[in-house]
Parts: C-alpha cells; structure tokens; sequence
C-alpha cells in the first residue's frame, strides 16, 4: 500500500521492514542508537541491543568486523558517512570488494554500507564527500545512488536482501524530499534499471543523486523554450543500466550527464565514455558534463555554491547541445 | 601435559611435520621456477599455529596473514588444495585467484590469509561477533605479527572485542622481525602481550617454540571465549627461520640479523621441542617420530603431484567470482 515520506523516514522504514523480516540483519554504527541522522529512529526500542550496535569510533575496525559478521552468515547494515568511509578504506577495498573474487568465490559478503552524502551546506572540506566515483573504479561493490523517497526505500531493501557488497550514497541534500513510497516486496527497486523521470525528445539529460531534482527544474525550464529534455537517474551506478541511456540518446542525438561529483573521473566521464564508444554516430553534438569543479569544497556559501551543478548550469549547457 | 590427549599430542607432531615438509618443498619448486610470486616460509614457527588450532574445533573460525601457509595446514586444510593454489590451478583454494598469501578453506572456517598486514584482524572480530549475535558457541583465533600489532586495526578490533566481550583469541605470532625490522626498534612497550592491559583482556605471553605450551595457553583462551567471558591476548614468542618472502633476495641476513642469533634459535626448534617432549614422556619413540615425518613427506609429495597434474584455469575463469549475485558486466 502507498504512503507518503520523506526520503529520511524512507530509508527508516526500509531498514525495519528488513530487521523484522530477517533475524540476521543488524545495524551497527556511531550515535545510532539515539538516531543522530534520523535513519535509526525507533530501533532499538523495537529490536534491542543486541541488533542495534552504537559502535567507538573506529571505522576501520567496525567496517571490517561487519564484513566478518557476514562471512558467516549475517547481514550486518552499517550505518556511516561518505566522509569517515576514508579511515576504513583498507577494510572496504582489501576485504570487503576483493575477498570473495581472491578467495575464489569462496566468500559471500551480504553486507551494506550506508553513506550519507552531506554536501551544499556549508560543511566544508572534511564533511561534504561525494565518493561514488572513486568506488566505481574498484570491482567488487554494488553502488546505489537513490533520488527519491521510493528509491531510497526500494533499494536499500534490495540490497539487504543481496548477497554482495553494496553501497548506498544517500544524499543529504534530499533528507526532507517528499514522495510516495510502497510497503513490503512491493517496495523493492531492482538493481540495473533506471528511471525514465521525464520523457522528451530533445536532449537526454542524466542526472545522478541530488542532480534529479535540478535536472527536472531545468527541463521545466527548457520547456519554455521549446526543448523537450528527457530526464533520466539510473539508480545504480553499478550495476550500470546503460540501455536505457543508449536509448534515450539514439532518440534525442544529445546528451548532458548532472553529476554532484567532481568532475575528473567522475560517474559522468563513465557515463559520456561509455555513449561516445557505443552511440557516437547517434549524437549529433559534442557529450556536456556538468558536474563538480575540480577543487575542495570551501566553507563559505558564497563560493560553496559555485562548485556543484545546478539547474542553471544544466539549462546552459541543454542549450549548448541545442546549439550545434 | 596430564590433561593433554595422546592424540592431540600426536596430531600436533604430524601438523607441525606437514607444514615442515611444505615448506621446504614449497622452497626448492619455487626456485626450481614451478611457480612465480612471493611465498613467506612458516619454517620455525609450526608450534604457533599446530598448538593454537588443536584447542579449536573444525566449527571454529581462523583468519591469518600474508604468512599464510602453516596456518590453515594447521587447521587441518586439504594439502592438496593448499598447494595447487600455489602453482596457480583450478583445484586450489581459490581456483587460481589467490595464491600463496591468500589461503581459504571455507569449508573447515578458515576465513582467510591477508596479505595487508593486520586487515584480517577486523574480519575475525566480525566473526565473534556474530557468535556473539547468534548466542552460538563458535570462537574465533586471528593470526598476526609483531609488525601488524602496530596498526590501527589490530587496536580498534581489540577495543571492540572487549567492549563487547567477544569470543576471539588474537594470536600475535613475534618472529621478531618484520622484514628486517626488529620488533625492538618498533614495539614501545617490552612485550607485545602487555598491551591487552590497555583493552582490559587478558595478555598471556608464551613460548612459540613449544606446541604444547601453544596448545595450554590457546584452551585457555578458547574456554573463557566460549564462556562469554571475551577476548584473550596471547604473544607467541616465535623466530622465523628462513628470510621474509621467497623471491626477495636483496634482503641479506647478515644485515639485519646474525648467524649466531638464527643458530640459537634453530636450536630450538619447535618440532626438535616437541618430539622431545613426546619421547621423555613415552608417548612416541623416536622411530615412531620418524615414522611421523616420513608420512608426512609423502603427503607433501602427493600433492605436489596433485598440483602439478591440476589444469589452469580457462580464460572465460577470469570473469567468474566476482559476484553472489550476478550483474551484466560494464
């Protein structure tokens, strides 16, 4: 049955449908008992302490004691952020990422590492990382991009439910976002498959995470010049759903990937490289990237916002396309 | 020794000569150019491994590090299987995938051998926790050394384990170097062992050399683990024999360490230690000891044979395992 939520309440739900209907998914992470974020509200009222581990600070050590718990047979959820994924780096791509393709595929590793994206509000440097990119580039995790309640419930309950390592980058930027979500299986978002978020004609428009939202303002906006925009998120960024990209791009010859991450080997480079190799001649002007600038996230709102994407810089860059 | 069965007590002599003949056969095919990539011989520290695995059952979980031959030998492993992961074929451990530093044998809970120090130390709490979760009896037992007792993973997995009272024995194996660095110029405290103080666990330090000594001090730590009492800290004080790593003959061990300090030490050597043991209390003979290694040899034997005779993996190999769940490839 459909419901209304915000993208926070979302992933909320998600987690307890899960830990209700599986005794061997726990949660462990920093101050989630008293639910710092808001995902954890209610958890270990309902499923105790035993389920609901508030661990030390110490990523590197509880990162990889969820993969151990894993190895034999839980399905840990760790509860994290973007930016202390750093301190636990070894674990994630040692063992998480390598251990079952070294071990021969001995190993299975139903493990989910949840990691908030806080960025756009003045957090600085230290607190506004948007990493996805730099784990696409190492095989081995599932890495999911939600943009909207539905799917920060649907595919959180798909990657409970999976058997490898799984990432979720949720955006901070769209905790408050509202939309209508499902109950039970209902609720699950398969992985590979993206979402049409608005069709058109013109140029496709590909936008990743918190980009969504700014991606479909600026159609909006194209509208009103007579530019039919087609909004696509794909939902995971691997698995890649890249025959609905290639698709879309073989209808409108035009194509603007929105990428919140900085913009050197970022999802959108995979994105533009991948349409260039495979529907070169369906385009008929040049790939626009729109994505972070190249340099650290400043404190100071007034330069903050000049670093990421907005729906200005998407109308400018559709219009480019338009152009040639 | 009075509570110690006859057959553990031989079933240690037989693990301790099987990881012997291992590696010294491992030695000879490797520099006879039979298969390529660093191997790190576990000659003069079976006693560690041997003794702590025989206070575990086949239910309990292992993870080790890049030394990571003697340990799931130890735990009783296929041979034939660790040996063909050697030689890069499709019977190994891992079908080809991980060779000589990344030995698993799921089947029997060995959770695997890492070759970045310290970084199965968080997997094996991982693993005690969910024993912990599951209120299952289960324990684990992580190999390390004294380099990796330096890394941050080694502290914060302690800190967690006793915080949470988690049934896992960290095992530090002290062969007194890592590489050429002596655990003198990098341990500030006199004994690894004494840091369980700092996580409030007991530290128990013990002589690596002997197997018996091993196996009393690791039944210890597995029944408090059992009992829900937590972790134990137990330092092996061991000496490797042999240099760091096959294939890495810029390290001279004149430089770093003498002959006389490698002579002493090989005078105690663990499985001289405890087949004396064995003799002095009439458990074996010394033609029954030698009976035990001869066995052992031709096991060894037999699976270098295995090995050789195992096919390579196809090429179509190289994209299998990466997933439980399969994805369409990029």
């Amino acid at each position: 049955m459909a419901s209304n939520a915000i993208y926070i309440e979302a992933i909320n739900q998600a987690i307890i449908e899960e830990m209700e209907r599986d005794t061997s998914v726990f949660i462990m992470g920093e101050d989630i008992r008293r639910s710092v974020y808001g995902a954890t509200a209610g958890l270990l009222d309902r499923f105790g302490e035993n389920r609901v581990l508030d661990t030390p600070l110490s990523e590197n050590g509880f990162f990889g004691a969820a993969i151990g718990a894993s190895l034999v047979g839980m399905r840990p959820v760790v509860e994290t952020l973007t930016s202390f994924m750093w301190v636990a780096m070894d674990q994630l791509v040692s063992q998480a990422a390598k251990m079952r393709y070294m071990f021969g595929g001995q190993a299975t590793l139903p493990v989910v590492y949840r990691a908030t994206m806080f960025y756009g509000g003045g957090s600085a440097a230290h607190h506004s990382d948007r990493s996805y990119p730099m784990f696409m580039n190492m095989p081995g995790f599932k890495i999911l991009v939600p943009a909207t309640p539905r799917d920060a419930k649907g595919l959180l309950k798909t990657a409970i439910r999976d058997n490898d390592p799984c990432i979720v980058f949720e955006d901070g930027t769209l905790s408050g976002a509202a939309g209508e979500i499902e109950a039970g299986d209902a609720a699950l978002v398969p992985f590979g498959v993206a979402d049409v978020a608005r069709e058109g004609s013109d140029v496709t428009i590909v936008a990743i995470a918190g980009a969504v939202p700014m991606a479909l303002r600026a159609a909006e906006e194209l509208e009103a010049d007579g530019i039919s925009a087609e909004v696509i998120d794909p939902r995971t960024l691997v698995p890649l759903d890249k025959g609905t990209i290639l698709d879309s791009v073989g209808k409108t010859g035009r194509l603007v990937v929105v990428d919140p991450a900085h913009k050197v080997c970022s999802a959108a480079s995979e994105i533009a490289s991948i349409v260039s190799e495979e529907a070169f001649w369906d385009l008929q002007a040049p790939i626009m990237k729109v994505a972070a600038e190249q340099v650290h996230i400043p404190y100071t709102p007034v330069l903050e916002r000049l670093v990421y994407p907005s729906a200005e810089k998407v109308v400018t860059a559709a219009r480019a396309t338009m152009d040639e | 020794m009075e509570n110690i069965s006859k057959e553990i007590l031989v079933q240690m002599l037989e693990r301790m000569w099987l990881i012997r003949h291992f590696e010294v056969r491992v030695m000879e095919v490797h520099s006879a150019g039979e298969f390529t990539g660093a191997a790190h011989p576990y000659i003069g520290e079976e006693a560690v491994a041997v003794g702590a695995c025989a206070a575990l059952e086949d239910t309990d979980y292992i993870a080790g590090n890049h030394r990571s031959h003697g340990h799931p030998l130890a735990k009783g492993g296929s041979v034939k299987g660790a040996m063909a992961e050697l030689y890069g074929r499709v019977d190994g451990y891992c079908k080809g995938k991980g060779g000589s530093m990344h030995l698993a044998d799921f089947s029997i809970g060995i959770l695997g051998e890492s070759g970045i120090v310290a970084s199965s130390v968080p997997v094996a709490t991982g693993a005690a926790l969910a024993a912990k979760i599951r209120g299952e009896k289960f324990v684990s037992v992580v190999f390390f050394g004294d380099g990796a007792s330096n890394q941050g993973a080694c502290h914060e997995s302690m800190n967690l384990a006793s915080l949470w009272k988690l049934p896992v024995i960290f095992l530090c194996e002290n062969n007194q170097y890592a590489v050429t660095t002596s655990y003198h110029d990098s341990v500030a405290v006199e004994h690894i062992s004494d840091r369980a103080a700092a996580y409030n666990m007991p530290g128990v330090l013990v002589d690596g050399q002997d197997a018996v000594a091993m196996y009393e001090a690791s039944r210890e730590a597995v029944k408090r683990a059992r009992a829900g009492e937590g972790p134990t800290l137990i330092e092996a004080l061991t000496y490797r024999f042999e240099e760091h790593s096959l294939g890495l003959g810029r390290v001279r061990r004149g430089e770093y360490r003498t002959e006389d300090e490698v002579g002493e030490w090989r005078l105690r050597d663990p499985i001289l230690v405890h087949e004396q043991t064995l003799i002095d209390h009439g458990i074996l003979t010394r033609e029954e000891c030698d009976a035990v290694s001869a066995a052992k040899a031709s096991e060894v034997e037999e699976a270098i044979d295995f090995a050789r005779n195992s096919p390579y993996p196809e090429p179509d190999d190289l994209f299998e395992d990466m997933w439980a769940d399969p994805i369409p490839a990029p």
